[in-house]
């Protein structure tokens, strides 16, 4: 073995011998270092002829890279197991509870209301609203209902106090959504189509009923619009807002003073094992009242009933709603317990839309 | 409105079943609320024989019975002191439910002797309330042989205690359907059967009526245009017979007296209310007069009523008789020692006795019926029946009819235009058939020309022809038929900015981690007034509770209510929202919509990480800058602290443009929490939407990107200041300094309290700002800086009286 080979030797072994990155330091000074060994024997090659210069100087070169890859080496391994014994300590228990991020919801009145407005949207209906203290001829009068009509009574109204010295009548809480029809056709005239959701008011208390609830009120008004379209406008939302493929939907004959004819809906179900089914079954449930909207009610908006005619409906938003997401009591949608507003809630970007869904 | 079927095919000749009549009813309009079979709870009962009663061994009351029935020999122990051998009886076997005992028998042991089953009595089978002994049945009768049902029996025998009973709800437009007879003509005109014909006999008077009557002139205009009666003298007034009582218990009525079960039975079968006055007890003229005021009436409900002035009432010379067409007076009511009876057919106004009847509080199946109207027609030929059929049940003899007034004419007519029909309904209807349902149902054609009959006031223009029409043909055969949009392509938006911005500052306020709430829009007076409502002008006049009084002038006491009662559940910490109407005064309009926030107790949930805080000012504005950013308000606004008394007034704010206030936040006032029963610290934002002036162009474009390449220079300055200065005012003038080049001034410290004031002196404290230069076209050189903090530090100085900190 010459000289170099025993350099080599020696080199190669401390640098796998060695423990830290120091020792290793330690090496490359004492072989590459301006004194090392590897640069020493680098001088002397000055003083060799030219042959024995060509032959131990690539011999020299060889040896300095092949060290100094060594160095390099062990230097990373060293820096790796450095880091291993890091992240061996640095254990987090990951089961800790991330920082809070509040959840709010969405109540499901206005979910449903948002889902209603998407699917009527769809059919060409905008929304109009109106205000909730209404004028006694807005609520009645202007809907073919005259002070001593009997139907008044049938309505719970909640009445506003009048000063004694003010002729007019009392203004009422408006007990439906209709007058929205005689304000929106007022508006626009015809042709319209519209949707007015909103709260409404009747003295009225118990399991399902509040003296505050909601409704939608919808109205089309056109050359020819018939109740044949009414039925198919709402089979098509009962279609889309239960999201089943088929409804059945009946027709009964009623009587509203602001429509003629005017007829109760009833939705084909089943409850089978207390779970409401839509469009299966044997049994019917009445979801809304409708009809074709009465001359006088046309007239009332300003719309001569000789040359226009359109259909009418209303539905309850807090029962379709209970309906669907299988809510019992109306009275806890105004409770604002904290339990039931998280358990019926809906997440705040679950946007009803109707190329998305309605529902997730 | 309840009849029976047997009453039902007095007028109607049909073979229709139960279902065929109630499926029809419903689809008419005259929707059925229940059909009481009472086959149904008799369908186990079977009849059997007593072949042996023996005394039991062990009770003298009870027999031990050997009795044949379908299933051969049974031992059957009976305590009816009837039980006997050779009587035919009515068995319920173990396994059956009696109703009149509310039980399902089993094979019991009575006193030692296993008995199976049990030998009914009427009120065990709900028949009647006999119950001194068991059934027994005559030997001879149809369907009595053992074995056979007991409700063949009973069809047989006694039809009326299996006959169906409907009960059906009348809209109030219909009160020709309020008897049996009109409810019979819309099945006929359905096609369900043929209606019988009503035969009116007319009964000739005996002598003159004694008892003159006389409508005031005024009510004869308005309340009651017609009134008839006549004396009918010399009956017999006992109880009525046995198929009239049970006709009345059938549809819930009680029997009372054959007089007055007549009354009843035409109101019921022909909607022909009537009234019965024991003439003995009449003086002198009957007159309809408006009341003087303060009269008292002790009517026939048992209760006294004080009269109104110009209240519809009977009156003779001794003083009020009878409610016109709401209920008649006691006093001179009959019973059965009444002899002579003056019997009343009236056509009151339906406006009248409304009126009437809602000042008293009276409700009866008279006013009930007058005031939806019944037929003015049928006045006299309904005295006519009336008079037939108590001479038929309680003898006598009639007097001549008297009559005041006459008859109003209700004779009207409207075009049937079969087209528009059509084109309404949508449903093809051929013109005859139109005619014929039309005609059915009792109207009269000249030319196009449809007459209503009298019975239907409700038939007011043409509409209500298409109506009958629609409901005749049935509305459930309607087929859908589609109806495109208006437009073809692509929808433009429907929702108006506003609508859009309200469901946007609901979906952000939820995103920010609050409940939605929706609260009731009345609240109690005292909440009100404490926010600034409760006026008389937003007061309900008929709350429907006392927590329940005044609109609501804001939603923040509907919140703050719904924290205390989460609060008393044991939830402390709260975060509730509501968008929706707060009422500013009681006129329609007087509606402006709120989106309110509410923070209660700690931000977050103990956890390791100290989150847990309680929640303050600057969470609640926050909160309302987020939203306030997402539904599109300017960013630059003022902060000022002319505030509403329900806040804190140190530590709230109103986000404003000038006197205009876009919403408010801060700490709801200590006293206000209190009185709401609110415990702990509550913070609240309030934005009022309509107050949020909308962009001025609306274009999707955004402005060019402007980015510079030159670095940011970041210069930080301390300010000590007095302690009431505001952040704001420190940040606006140091944002003045130089437009050009300051690029954005941010706090990032406020340090005061005693500390502060320790090392700053007494009402001091510090505010330190952050802010950048943004160089546009070169570098910036140290003097430039330099002047630049120079002219910083004093405008800030002169803004808000302070130093920099040295």
């Amino acid at each position: 073995m010459n000289a170099l080979d025993e350099l080599k030797a020696k080199y190669l072994g401390g640098i796998a011998q060695a423990g830290d990155e120091a020792a290793l330091e330690e090496l490359r000074l004492a072989a590459l270092g301006k004194k090392g060994e590897i640069s020493l024997k680098m001088r002397e090659l000055g003083q060799m002829s030219a042959e024995e210069r060509q032959t131990t100087g690539a011999a020299l070169n060889v040896l300095k890279s092949e060290i100094d890859a060594a160095l390099r080496a062990k230097k990373a391994a060293l820096a790796d197991a450095a880091l291993d014994a890091r992240l061996a300590a640095e254990w987090l228990d990951v089961t800790l509870p991330g920082r809070p991020r509040p959840a709010g919801t969405i109540h499901p009145v206005s979910q449903v209301m948002d889902e209603v407005t998407a699917i009527f949207a769809d059919m060409g209906f905008d929304v109009a609203e109106g205000p909730q203290i209404e004028s006694d001829w807005y609520n009645f009068d202007a809907l073919n209902i005259p002070p001593e009509h009997p139907a008044r009574q049938e309505f719970d109204t909640f009445f506003m106090a009048r000063d004694p010295a003010d002729p007019r009548p009392p203004h009422v809480l408006r007990t439906h959504t209709s007058p929205v029809q005689i304000r929106a056709m007022e508006a626009k005239g015809a042709p319209i189509r519209v949707i007015a959701p909103g709260r409404v008011y009747r003295m009225d208390m118990d399991q399902t009923h509040a003296p505050m609830f909601h409704q939608v009120e919808g109205m089309a008004i056109g050359r020819d619009i018939s109740m044949a379209n009414l039925k198919w406008t709402l089979e098509e939302f009962c279609k889309a807002f239960f999201e089943v493929p088929n409804v059945e939907l009946r027709f009964r004959a009623s009587h509203f003073p602001f429509t003629e004819p005017s007829a109760e809906v009833d939705i084909r179900c089943s409850w089978e094992g207390g779970q409401l089914k839509i469009g299966e079954g044997d049994s019917w449930l009445e979801i809304l009242g409708s009809g074709m909207m009465q001359p006088k009610v046309l007239a009332a908006g300003g719309i001569d009933p000789n040359e226009w005619q359109g259909f009418a409906f209303g539905m309850g938003i807090d029962r379709i709603a209970m309906l669907k997401y299988g809510i019992p009591d109306l009275r806890a949608f105004f409770e604002s317990d904290l339990r039931w507003l998280k358990h019926y809630g809906f997440a705040p970007l679950d946007l009803p839309t109707v190329f998305g869904g309605l529902s997730k | 409105m309840r009849f029976t079927l047997s009453w039902l095919k007095d007028h109607l000749e049909t073979s229709a079943t139960v279902d065929e009549i109630a499926e029809a009813l419903t689809d008419l309009g005259l929707e059925v609320e229940e059909v009481v079979n009472p086959a149904a709870k008799l369908a186990p009962f079977t009849i059997a024989k007593v072949l042996k009663a023996e005394k039991h061994p062990d009770a003298d009351k009870l027999r031990v019975c050997q009795v044949l029935t379908d299933e051969g020999e049974k031992t059957i122990v009976c305590g009816a002191p009837n039980a006997r051998a050779g009587i035919t009886v009515v068995l319920a076997k173990p396994g059956d439910y009696v109703p009149g005992l509310d039980v399902t028998l089993g094979i019991g042991k009575i006193r030692g002797v296993e008995s199976a089953g049990m030998m009914c009595s009427e009120r065990e089978l709900e028949l009647s309330d006999e119950h001194n002994g068991i059934i027994e049945l005559p030997e001879d009768s149809l369907n009595s042989e053992v074995g056979c049902k007991f409700t063949d029996w009973l069809a047989e025998n006694r039809p009326a205690a299996v006959d169906p009973m409907f009960h059906i709800k009348i809209t109030p437009n219909r009160p020709d359907a309020l008897g049996v007879r009109g409810v019979a003509r819309d099945l006929a005109a359905r096609g369900l059967g043929v209606l019988k014909p009503l035969v009116v006999e007319t009964v000739p008077g005996g002598f003159a009526c004694p008892v003159a009557v006389e409508i005031d002139a005024g009510l004869k205009e308005k309340g009651c245009p017609v009134f008839a009666g006549r004396l009918i003298r010399g009956v017999k007034n006992g109880p009525s017979p046995a198929w009239l009582q049970a006709r009345l218990i059938a549809i819930g009525l009680r029997p009372i007296s054959t007089l007055v079960d007549v009354t009843n039975f035409f109101t019921y079968d022909l909607n022909r209310p009537l009234h019965v006055f024991d003439a003995a007890k009449v003086q002198g003229k009957v007159r309809i007069v408006p009341a003087q005021g303060g009269e008292e009436l002790l009517a026939l409900d048992g209760k006294t009523y004080t009269l109104a002035p110009g209240q519809m009432v009977i009156v003779d010379d001794k003083g009020p008789e009878s409610l016109a067409g709401i209920m008649g007076g006691e006093l001179s009511g009959c019973d059965e020692t009444t002899v002579d009876v003056f019997l009343e057919s009236a056509y009151w106004d339906p406006i009248t006795i409304a009126a009437t009847g809602r000042a008293l509080k009276i409700t009866s199946d008279a006013r009930y019926r007058f005031e939806r109207g019944v037929d003015p027609e049928f006045t006299l030929p309904g005295l006519e029946l009336a008079t037939q059929m108590v001479l038929d049940l309680c003898g006598g003899e009639a007097s001549e009819v008297v009559v005041d007034g006459a008859v109003p004419d209700t004779s009207r007519a409207y075009r049937l235009d079969p087209a528009r029909v059509i084109s309404l309904v949508g449903m093809e209807i051929p013109e005859a058939e139109q005619r014929r349902t039309l005609e059915a149902l009792g109207f009269t054609f000249a030319g196009d020309m449809a007459a209503p009959p009298s019975w239907r006031p409700d038939v007011q223009g043409e509409a209500d022809l298409v109506e009958e029409v629609a409901r005749v043909a049935s509305l459930s055969k309607l087929v859908g038929k589609p109806m495109p949009r208006e437009t073809t392509g692509v929808p433009g938006p429907i929702l108006t900015p506003a609508q859009v911005r309200e469901k946007t500052a609901r979906r952000t306020i939820a995103a920010l981690g609050y409940n939605e709430c929706v609260t009731y829009s009345f609240i109690d007076g005292a909440a009100a007034a404490m926010f600034g409502g409760g006026s008389e002008a937003m007061r309900i006049e008929n709350p429907i509770s006392s927590e329940m009084t005044h609109m609501r002038p804001d939603l923040l006491p509907g919140l703050l209510a719904a924290a205390a009662r989460n609060q008393a559940r044991g939830f402390a910490d709260l975060a509730l929202f509501e968008v929706g109407p707060a009422f500013i005064g009681g006129e329609p309009g007087d509606q402006v919509t709120q989106a309110t926030g509410l923070l209660v107790g700690a931000r977050a949930a103990r956890d390791p990480w100290g989150s847990r805080r309680p929640v303050d000012v600057y969470d609640a504005k926050a909160d309302v800058e987020a939203v306030l950013a997402a539904i599109g308000a300017p960013a630059r606004v003022q902060i000022n602290r002319k505030l509403d008394a329900w806040w804190h007034p140190g530590r709230s704010g109103n986000i404003a443009l000038g006197p205009n206030v876009l919403a408010t936040f801060g700490e709801v006032h200590p006293r206000v929490l209190r009185e709401m029963g609110v415990k702990g610290a509550a913070v609240a934002f309030t934005i009022r939407l309509a107050n949020i002036p909308f962009p001025k162009a609306k274009t999707p474009t955004r402005p060019a990107l402007a980015l510079h390449d030159l670095h940011a220079v970041e210069r930080d300055f301390a300010f000590v200041v007095d302690a009431s200065v505001e952040a704001m005012t420190a940040v606006n003038a140091a944002l003045g300094a130089d437009k050009a080049l300051i690029e954005a001034v941010s706090v990032f410290d406020a340090f005061t309290g005693p500390k502060a004031e320790e090392q700053m002196g007494a009402g001091k404290k510090s505010i330190a700002l952050a802010v950048r230069l943004q160089p546009k076209d070169k570098t910036l050189t140290d003097a430039e800086i330099e002047a630049v903090s120079a002219k910083i530090v004093d405008k800030v100085a002169k803004a808000t009286g302070g130093s920099l900190r040295k």
